[in-house]
C-alpha cells in the first residue's frame, strides 16, 4: 500500500530541530543508535538490530563449476530482500528503486573490495568451486538500511563456516559437520558502510539517520570502509553539492564509527564462539532478553499421551463407518475417463429422451452419487461389476471425441434422476454426453 | 474506492534445535515467543520452537480464515507476513504458532485462538510429538494438526505418508493433548505483557 505522506508540519519540525542540533530520538548530531547483533543456531544466522531497525543474514554454500573466464575463484552472489512486514510499502513488485539501489552499494562494497578471499573458494580449478550465497532479510525499515544491511552481511560471513573438503589427486572427499568440524572464510577485513545525510543543501549533517530524518533529508552520502581506514566505496546520492572538506570530514567521522563497530562485532562474534565451545545455549530463543515483558520462554515440557490410546479407540467404536464411495470409472476413449457425475446443468431444459436409471445396488451411502445414468442404446455391459471399470464399446456411433458434439451442438447436460437433488459437488466438473441413439 | 482500514499483521517464525536426541516418550520442546517487536507493521510476533511454498501459505491462509472474524472488518485486507528464520522441524505448526501470536498482537479479532502441532509416526508406529527435521525425515508418516481453543476442535490437519486410521485419531488425541500446552504458554505470554509488575 502506499507509504503515508510526511505532512508539512512534521517536516518542518524535524528541519527546525536539526538547525538547532537536536534530533527527535536525543542523539547527537555524529551518534549511532545501539547495534544488536545475534546469532542463531547454525553457523552463517545473525539478525543485526541497527535501533529498530532489522536486518536477517542468512550465508550459505554449494559447490558449483566456476565461471568460464574466472576458472580459479568462488563465486559470491549477495541478495538483499525488502521484505513485506518491514515497511507497508514494501509490496512485491513496487520496491524496485530502491531495492536496485540498495543491493547495488552492497555488492560493490563486498564484492569489489574483495573482503573474501575467492581464491580459497576454489576445490578444483575449473571444474569444483564454492558459491557463497548471503541472503539479506529486512524485517523491519526504521532507517538507515544500507548500515544495517553490510552489518548483517560482514557478520554473516564471519560467522558462517563451510563443510571440509579434500583433494586428492582426482577424488574430492567432501566432509559432513559431524565427520570433520567446518571451515571459517576467509576474510580479508570487513567492510563497513556509514551514511551521512545532508540537509539544507548540505549545511547540516547527521550521522545514521532514521526513517523520519530520511524522509526530509536532501542527499545521502555513504561510505564504506574498514578499520584499516580504507575506503571500500564511496556513494553520493540526491544531488546535493559537497564540498570537499566536508567529504573529508565525513571519512574521518566514518573512520571512528567503522572503528567502534568493528569491535564490537568482534565482540559478539567471540562472545557465541565462547557460549558455542562451552557447549551453552544458543540461538535466537536464548538472546531473547528474559527480562522484557513482551518475551517469554516456557521450557521443554512432557505431554502425557497414555491415555491416547483408549480414546482413540473409543473414538473410532462410536463412529459410524465411513461410507462405501464406489468409484466407477467410466472409460469413454482410451485416455478419457470419468468419475461420477456433475451437478445439473443450469442451462435450461433441454429434451430429455431416452435416459435409464441404472441405481447402484444398494449403496445410499455413497457420497458422490446415487445413481449413474446410463443412455439407453449405449451398449454398456451390465453394471453389476462394481469394480470392473465400464467401458463403451466402441461402435462407430461412439468413436467420438469426447468434445465433439453428435446432434445436438454444445448440448452437454447432465441429468439426475434421483427426486432429490444431489448437489454434492463433485470434484472435477465432468458433465456427462448424451449421447443419443442417431436412429433407433 | 478507497479502502477504509489497513491492517497489517507480522510474525516471524523460527524453529529452535533442542540439542540432543527426545526419547520415545512425548514432549514440546523448548518455546520462547516475543511479541510487538517490529515497530512498522500493526502488530508483530517471533515465535521459537525447539514447496511447498505455495501450499503452506494456503494452509495457514486458510486457518486464519477460519477464525478472523472478517465479518467485523468489511473491505480490509489482512496481511500476514511469515518469515523463517531457520527450520529444525515442525515448521508448519511454528508458523501456525506465529501467525496467531502475531494476529494476537496486532489487536485483530478472532473466534478462537489456534496453534500447530506436528506428530510424526516412525516405522514402528511409535508416535513423536513436535520432531526434529531428522525425526522428520526418518518418520513414516508426518501429520501437522491445527486446533482451535475453545474446544480443541480440528481447524486443519495436512499429512504425509502412510498410517492407519486408528493411528490417525491416537495422533489427533495426541495433538489436543499438547495444545493445551501451547495455549498456557499463549496465555502466560500475554499476561506476563498486560501485567503491571
Amino acid at each position: 500500500m502506499k507509504e503515508t505522506p510526511l505532512s508539512n508540519c512534521e517536516r518542518r519540525f524535524l528541519l527546525r530541530a536539526i538547525e538547532e542540533k537536536k534530533r527527535l530520538d536525543g542523539r547527537q548530531t555524529y551518534d549511532y543508535r545501539n547495534i544488536k547483533i545475534s546469532f542463531g543456531t547454525d553457523y552463517g544466522c545473525c539478525i543485526v538490530e541497527l535501533g529498530k531497525t532489522r536486518v536477517l543474514g542468512q550465508v550459505s554454500c554449494e559447490l558449483v563449476s566456476p565461471k568460464l573466464n574466472r576458472a580459479t575463484e568462488g563465486i559470491l552472489f549477495f541478495n538483499l530482500e525488502l521484505s513485506q512486514m518491514a515497511a507497508p510499502a514494501f509490496e512485491p513488485g513496487r520496491q524496485s528503486d530502491l531495492l536496485v539501489k540498495l543491493n547495488r552499494l552492497l555488492e560493490r562494497c563486498l564484492r569489489n573490495s574483495k573482503c573474501i578471499d575467492t581464491e580459497s573458494l576454489c576445490v578444483v580449478a575449473g571444474e569444483k568451486v564454492w558459491q557463497i550465497r548471503v541472503d539479506l532479510h529486512l524485517l523491519n525499515h526504521d532507517g538507515n538500511i544500507i548500515d544495517a544491511a553490510s552489518i548483517a552481511a560482514i557478520v554473516a560471513l564471519s560467522h558462517f563456516r563451510r563443510p571440509d573438503v579434500s583433494v586428492q589427486g582426482d577424488e574430492v572427499t567432501l566432509y559432513t559437520p559431524e565427520e570433520r568440524d567446518p571451515v571459517p572464510l576467509s576474510i580479508h577485513h570487513m567492510p563497513i558502510c556509514v551514511s551521512f545525510a545532508f540537509f539544507q543543501q548540505g549545511t547540516y549533517l547527521l550521522v545514521d539517520p532514521n526513517e523520519r530524518e530520511e524522509r526530509v533529508m536532501d542527499g545521502l552520502l555513504v561510505i564504506a570502509m574498514n578499520k584499516h581506514r580504507e575506503i571500500c566505496t564511496i556513494q553520493s546520492s540526491g544531488g546535493i553539492m559537497l564540498l570537499k572538506d566536508q567529504v573529508l570530514r565525513c571519512s574521518k567521522i566514518a573512520g571512528v564509527k567503522v572503528a567502534e563497530i568493528t569491535e564490537l562485532i568482534q565482540k559478539a562474534l567471540e562472545n557465541d564462539q565462547k557460549v558455542r565451545k562451552e557447549g551453552g545455549k544458543f540461538g535466537f530463543a536464548e538472546s531473547i532478553a528474559n527480562q522484557r515483558i513482551t518475551a517469554f520462554k516456557m521450557e521443554k515440557a512432557p505431554i502425557d499421551t497414555s491415555d491416547v490410546e483408549e480414546k482413540a479407540e473409543e473414538i473410532i467404536a462410536e463412529a459410524e463407518p465411513p461410507s462405501e464411495v464406489v468409484s466407477k470409472p467410466v472409460l469413454w476413449t482410451t485416455g478419457t475417463a470419468q468419475i461420477g457425475e456433475g451437478i445439473e446443468n443450469f442451462w435450461g431444459d433441454l429434451e430429455d429422451s431416452g435416459k435409464e436409471d441404472e441405481d447402484e445396488g444398494g449403496s445410499d451411502e455413497a457420497i458422490i452419487l446415487d445413481s449413474i445414468k446410463m443412455d439407453t442404446g449405449v451398449e454398456v455391459p451390465n453394471i453389476g461389476s462394481q469394480d470392473a471399470p465400464i467401458v463403451l464399446s466402441d461402435s462407430e456411433e461412439e468413436e467420438m471425441i469426447i468434445l465433439e458434439p453428435d446432434k445436438n451442438p454444445k448440448k452437454i447436460r447432465t441429468q439426475t434422476i434421483s427426486a432429490k437433488q444431489e448437489k454434492a459437488p463433485s470434484k472435477k466438473p465432468v458433465k456427462k454426453r448424451k449421447k443419443k441413439r442417431a436412429a433407433n | 474506492m478507497e479502502v477504509g482500514m489497513h491492517t497489517d499483521s507480522k510474525s516471524r517464525a523460527e524453529t529452535g534445535a533442542e540439542s540432543g536426541p527426545r526419547g520415545p516418550g512425548c514432549s514440546l520442546r523448548h518455546f520462547a515467543c516475543e511479541q510487538n517487536l517490529l515497530s512498522r507493521p500493526d502488530g508483530s510476533a517471533s515465535f521459537m520452537q525447539g514447496v511447498a511454498e505455495k501450499s503452506r501459505e494456503q494452509l495457514i491462509r486458510n486457518t486464519c480464515e477460519a477464525v478472523v472474524l472478517g465479518a467485523l472488518h468489511p473491505r480490509t485486507s489482512i496481511t500476514v507476513v511469515l518469515q523463517v528464520i531457520s527450520d529444525a522441524g515442525s515448521l508448519l505448526a511454528c508458523c501456525l504458532n506465529a501467525a496467531c501470536m502475531a494476529l494476537v498482537d496486532a489487536g485483530v479479532p478472532m473466534r478462537a485462538l489456534f496453534c500447530g502441532v506436528t506428530c510424526a509416526l516412525d516405522a514402528d508406529g511409535t508416535l513423536v510429538l513436535d520432531p526434529t527435521a531428522k525425526q522428520e525425515k526418518e518418520a513414516r508418516a508426518v501429520l501437522t494438526f491445527a486446533l482451535d481453543s475453545v474446544e480443541r476442535k480440528l481447524l486443519m490437519s495436512t499429512t504425509k505418508g502412510l498410517y492407519s486410521d486408528a493411528e490417525l485419531q491416537q495422533c489427533l488425541a495426541a495433538a489436543q493433548t499438547a495444545s493445551q500446552h501451547v495455549f498456557r504458554f499463549y496465555r502466560e505470554s500475554l499476561q506476563r505483557r498486560y501485567s503491571k509488575s
